[in-house]
Order: structure tokens, then sequence, then C-alpha cells
């Protein structure tokens, strides 16, 4: 049993994993609390939750299609955590993918092109948008949760303005023009929202990985995150590295906007009010820190976070949980991901070995 | 444009500042201290909802008290995990703000309500009548507040030990103060102030509750603390400037011809974006060496 534990905590990534699964554990038991409170019936409000989010063929495409772009959003949390920055402006940077991702489809472009062009837009406009909040805090030192934040709601209002008026549907005024079918992903399964979007998520996913782990601009990005004054001493540039991350970041929200519109049917426009957009780049940053910041356990946490989200519409009619209560829990999942005892606690557990508790019981029992 | 145009400007900056100023004060002593509580936006808006309906139930007086007490139990919760537990501020902060989305919009539903929950008008705070029209008494606590504070900090003893468990938690730990007990208590008292500020809005300025009721109020204190450097008289001025663009926004949008003119989704930008330049103007501003670090002996 010892042995079995020494070769389980050998094993690369058990412990974040279990870190995470255990914060979810505490997180779901403390939403089961507040059910109760509220005279609801938690069993029956999870077993919903799951069975509507992975319970069917269904579920599992909705789950994956919620997860699209999340696993994007998330990414720009990451790649900015890894480099020592709290960059919070994928919300932003989503909606001016998303604007740009309709906006191509104002221009004369060849229809062969179309799909590449309308995402390359779109990555770009996120990045320039992405690289804001670096510029203010490269030149003037401004935080960039300060800056970040300021540049959602400012964007946010552009959003609202642009729906309104220049990408405005002159069919239907609570929605924009519509991306051109060239530039729309095909529907993996019929009925579902899931689409072939979830191929440029992974996509990015791995090059992320590639990217911090297989590279040198890589490597420089973790160093900086991990002690910013050994890598300045060791010659590594902070400034050009920090532009990296924001930049990278903006990319990726910015195909998360463009995506979310390019792959989920029926409108493939942006509705006034932006329902569609809305809170992806905050729920992203709940997948990062699930997923540890790292690719791989993004692409974990968004199904899951994905999943909750589907699920939370079967709570609804089965158990009259009402939708909002799967945020309240992924908050509660955060606050105690944040408690680092959590950590020694599973190590403490690791090291309850039940033959020796079995046996130091029977010792009591004499 | 007639005067009266002129003090609905006045009156309306002046109530648009309590949230932000009372906020902001209160992170003052937090990051004095060195917690950076991220999640005030999230205080806001579940005290907004908790204080409605402590109003409802029996009173303003309630209702404030009860604004209160939620931001000082979500301080609590905060202080203690990035205190004694260790653990990250900024994804505590994190977690309290998503946390507060859900709750409100679920217990907005629960209320049968879903979207907007209107407060009694007999449980909204009584206005102080003047001649030119109606203050909220917490415009004066808001005014009055940010100069308490400045004594508190600079002129005691319990704000010289705040200062040192934010510059210096080691020395202080060695002078004999009890580091994490005091960052705690500092960390606590702001947030039951940001948790005020929420009140203020459901039960007091605004008189409903919505999903997005603190509309970002929480993150422009934290600006607004950036703009101060930790001096929370200038939170007062940061409160009032941003108090002047919201209401700048909400006037400029009622009157004809400019209302034609300039699309209010512009305006609505007004406060963000004079937030923004203001910040990158000051740019970069001391904070205490501490803030954000938990402490821990070595």
């Amino acid at each position: 049993m010892a042995r079995l534990s020494a070769k389980l905590a050998a094993i690369p990534g058990l412990r974040p994993v279990g870190e995470s699964s255990l914060a979810g554990l505490i997180g779901m038991i403390l939403g089961a609390l507040l059910l109760l409170l509220y005279k609801f019936n938690p069993l029956l409000a999870y077993e919903s939750l799951f069975a509507g989010g992975f319970g069917s063929l269904y579920g599992w495409a909705e789950s994956l299609a919620n997860a699209t772009p999340l696993i994007l959003t998330a990414l720009t949390f990451a790649v900015g955590l890894r480099g020592g920055l709290f960059n919070i402006g994928a919300e932003g940077q989503v909606y001016v993918g998303a604007l740009a991702a309709v906006a191509t489809g104002l221009l004369p472009v060849p229809a062969a092109l179309r799909l590449i062009v309308t995402l390359v837009l779109a990555l770009a406009a996120g990045a320039l948008w992405g690289l804001v909040p670096a510029l203010l805090k490269m030149t003037r030192g401004v935080h960039e949760v300060i800056s970040t934040i300021m540049l959602n709601w400012i964007a946010y209002f552009f959003a609202f303005y642009l729906i309104a008026h220049t990408l405005s549907s002159p069919l239907n005024g609570s929605r924009t023009i519509r991306i051109p079918p060239a530039a729309r992903f095909g529907v993996i399964l019929p009925g579902t929202d899931l689409n072939y979007g979830i191929l440029v998520s992974i996509l990015l996913a791995l090059l992320f990985y590639f990217l911090l782990w297989r590279t040198t601009v890589g490597f420089e990005l973790r160093a900086v995150g991990y002690n910013p004054r050994a890598a300045h001493y060791a010659g590594m540039d902070e400034h050009s590295i920090g532009h990296w991350a924001f930049l990278l970041g903006g990319v990726s929200a910015g195909l998360a906007g463009a995506v979310q519109l390019m792959g989920r049917p029926p409108s493939y426009a942006i509705l006034s009010g932006i329902p569609q957009l809305l809170n992806l780049g905050f729920d992203g940053i709940g997948v990062a820190m699930i997923g540890r910041n790292h690719p791989l356990g993004i692409l974990l946490a968004a199904v899951f976070f994905g999943g909750l989200e589907a699920g939370g519409r079967t709570m609804e009619l089965v158990a009259g949980v009402p939708l909002e209560m799967v945020r309240v829990v992924e908050g509660l999942i955060l606050i105690a991901l944040a408690v680092p005892e959590l950590g020694r606690f599973l190590t403490y557990l690791r090291h309850l070995n039940p033959l020796e508790l079995l046996s130091r019981q029977r010792r009591r029992a004499d | 444009m007639s005067s009266a145009y002129l003090w609905g400007l006045l009156f309306f900056s002046l109530h648009a500042m309590v949230p932000i100023t009372l906020a902001a004060v209160g992170e003052v002593i937090g990051e004095t201290a060195g917690l950076f509580n991220i999640g005030l936006e999230g205080i806001m808006l579940t005290a907004a909802l908790t204080g409605a309906l402590g109003a409802t139930q029996g009173g303003w007086p309630l209702g404030l008290l009860v604004g209160l007490a939620t931001g000082l139990l979500i301080g609590l919760i905060f202080g203690l995990i990035s205190t004694y537990a260790k653990g990250d501020q900024l994804i505590v902060g994190i977690g309290v703000n998503l946390f507060a989305l859900g709750f409100v919009a679920f217990g907005l539903t629960l209320l049968g309500s879903p979207g907007f929950y209107i407060v009694p008008a007999a449980s909204r705070l009584p206005k102080i009548h003047t001649a030119v029209g109606n203050l909220s008494p917490l415009v004066l606590v808001a005014v009055i507040l940010p100069f308490l504070v400045y004594w508190l900090l600079n002129y005691t003893q319990l704000g010289l030990k705040l200062k040192a468990v934010g510059e210096q938690p080691a020395a202080a730990d060695v002078a004999g103060l009890r580091v994490n007990a005091l960052r705690l208590g500092a960390t606590a008292c702001g947030a039951a102030l940001a948790g005020l500020a929420g009140a203020y809005l459901s039960i007091d300025w605004l008189g409903s509750v919505t999903k997005e009721i603190s509309a970002g109020r929480g993150f422009i204190a934290l600006a607004t603390v950036v703009f101060a450097g930790l001096n929370p008289l200038l939170t007062l001025l940061g409160g009032i400037i941003f108090g002047f663009f919201d209401s700048l926004a909400t006037w400029v949008a009622n009157i004809p011809g400019v209302k034609e003119a300039v699309p209010w989704q512009m305006i609505s930008m007004l406060p963000y974006v004079v937030t923004l330049l203001v910040v990158a103007v000051i740019g970069r501003v001391h904070f205490p060496s501490a803030l954000g670090k938990p402490y821990s002996r070595e």
C-alpha cells in the first residue's frame, strides 16, 4: 500500500489533478449546503446536472460545444499568469474578436479564403486590444488588472454601438449581419451545437503547450513569471516577454469570439445584448485556474465547466434549481482552490495508510 | 442652460461618488495592511441583494446593517484564506466575483423576479431635503469617512501598525505585532465598507437590485485606490471625478440635440475611458512592499 502511494506520487500531474478534484468536491459540497438552505434537493440537482452534461451523446456534444470558447479564453489567462501577469482582459478581447469576425463579412474576400481570413482578422483584433494593457504597463506602469477591466467595459459599449449601427443587420434590428456561410464551421453532430470550431481550440491549446515548454520564448516567459529577478539577472528582457504574454492572450481570446460566432448555430451573428459572448472571458479564468494554467489541464477543465453549463439547463427543468447556481458552485470551487493547504491535506491523506489505520483501531480496541 | 440642470448634475455626481469612495476607502485600509482584494465588485453585488432583502424585512437600518455584515463576512473569508491559509489573494477575489455573479442572479430568480427586484419605497433610506434637491445621508458619510481614515492611518498607533505589517511584515512580526490578525481585521473592515456601498446602491440610490447593479464600480474603486496612491483623502477626489463622468453620461444622454448627435454607447464609455486615462497619466505609484504576498515566518 505504501509502495502504491509512492508510485502514485511519482506520476507527474497527479497532484494538481488531485488538488483540483478536491477543490471541485468542496465547491460542490458548499453548493449543496446552499441548496439545502433554499430547500432544494441537492442530490436531485447534482444528478440532473451531471446527467444533463455527461449522461448522453447529446449532453457530451453540448458540453464540448460550450468548452470550445472557454478553452481559448482560459489559455489567455494562463499564458499571462505563466508570465507573471494577471491578464483579465479576455472578456473584452472576445468582444473585439467577435466584432472583427462579423466585420470581415463586409469585405470582398474569395469564398475559399473566407474562413481563414475571418479567423486571422479576429485574432489580429484581439491581439491589438490585448496589446493596449501591455503598452500601458510597460510604459506607464499601469497595473494590468485595472487597465484590462476598463478596456473590457470600453469594448462592451463599443460592441453595443457597432451592433446598433455599423454592423446592424438591415433585416433584423436585434442582431448584426450574419457570418457568411463560407466562413462558418460545419456542425459535427447534427441537432447539437458541436462544430468543427473545437478543432481551433484544441489546436491552439497544443500550440500553446509547444510554445511554452518547447521554445526559448516560452522558457523565458515561464522564467519571468516564476522569478522575475532571477530572469532579469539571467539577461531576459521582461518587457518584450510581457508583450508576448499579452499578445498571445489577445490572439487566443480574439479567436474565442470568432469561433463562438462562426461555429454555433443558428444565429451566426451577434445578438443585441451580446448574450452568447457575455462572461466567456471571466469563465475562462475559472477554467484556467482549475486546469492549473496548463494547456492539457485547461482542455479537461473546460469540458467540466462546459458540462456544468449544459447540465444547468437540465437541472433547472428537473430539480427546479435556477441555472445560475452553476456559477455559484464555480465561484466556490475557485475560492477552495486558492487555499494552498488543500495540497497539504492531500499529502496528509496519502500518508494515511488504510491498513495501518485498521491495525491502529484494532490496537485501540485491545 | 438653467441652473436646475447644473444642480442636477452636481447632485447626481455626489450620489455616484458614494459607492466608489466608500469601497475605495475600505480598500485603502486593506491595501495599507498588505491585502489586495479584487473581489470588491462581488462584495458590492452580493451586499446590494442582501441589503435590499434586509431592508424589505426590517426597514433601512437593518438593510444597511445587513449590507455591512455581508461585506464583513466575505471580507473575513477572503482575509482568512489570504492570511492564515496563505492562499492566493487574486484567485480568492476572482472566486468571490464569480460567486456573486451567480448568487445574485440565483437570488433574483428565487424572488420570482428574474432580472430585477424593486425595494419597497418605505424601506428606502430617508433623504435630506434641501432647497435644490434631495440628498442621501450617505453622501455625508462618504465625505467624512476619508478624513477619519486619514486620521486613523496617519495619526494613530493602529495606523502605524497597519502600515508596518503592509511594508515590512517580518520586522513587524519581530516587533511583536500579530501580522495576520492585523491584516485580517483591516481587510474585513474594508470589505464591510464595500458591503455598505452595495447596500447604498440598492436601498438608497437606485432603489432596486439588478444582476449588473454594481456595473464595474468595485473595479473602478480599485482604480481609484491606484489613483489615490493609498491616500484616503484622494479617494474622495477620485470618487468625485468618476461620479462626475458617470452622471455626465446620463445627463448628456438626456439633452435634446446632443442625444441625437452622440450615441449613448459612446457616452457610457466615458467613465471607463477617463479612469484609464487618469491611471495612465499618474503612472507608477508606491504601494506597500508586501502588498499581495502572504506572510510566513521563514
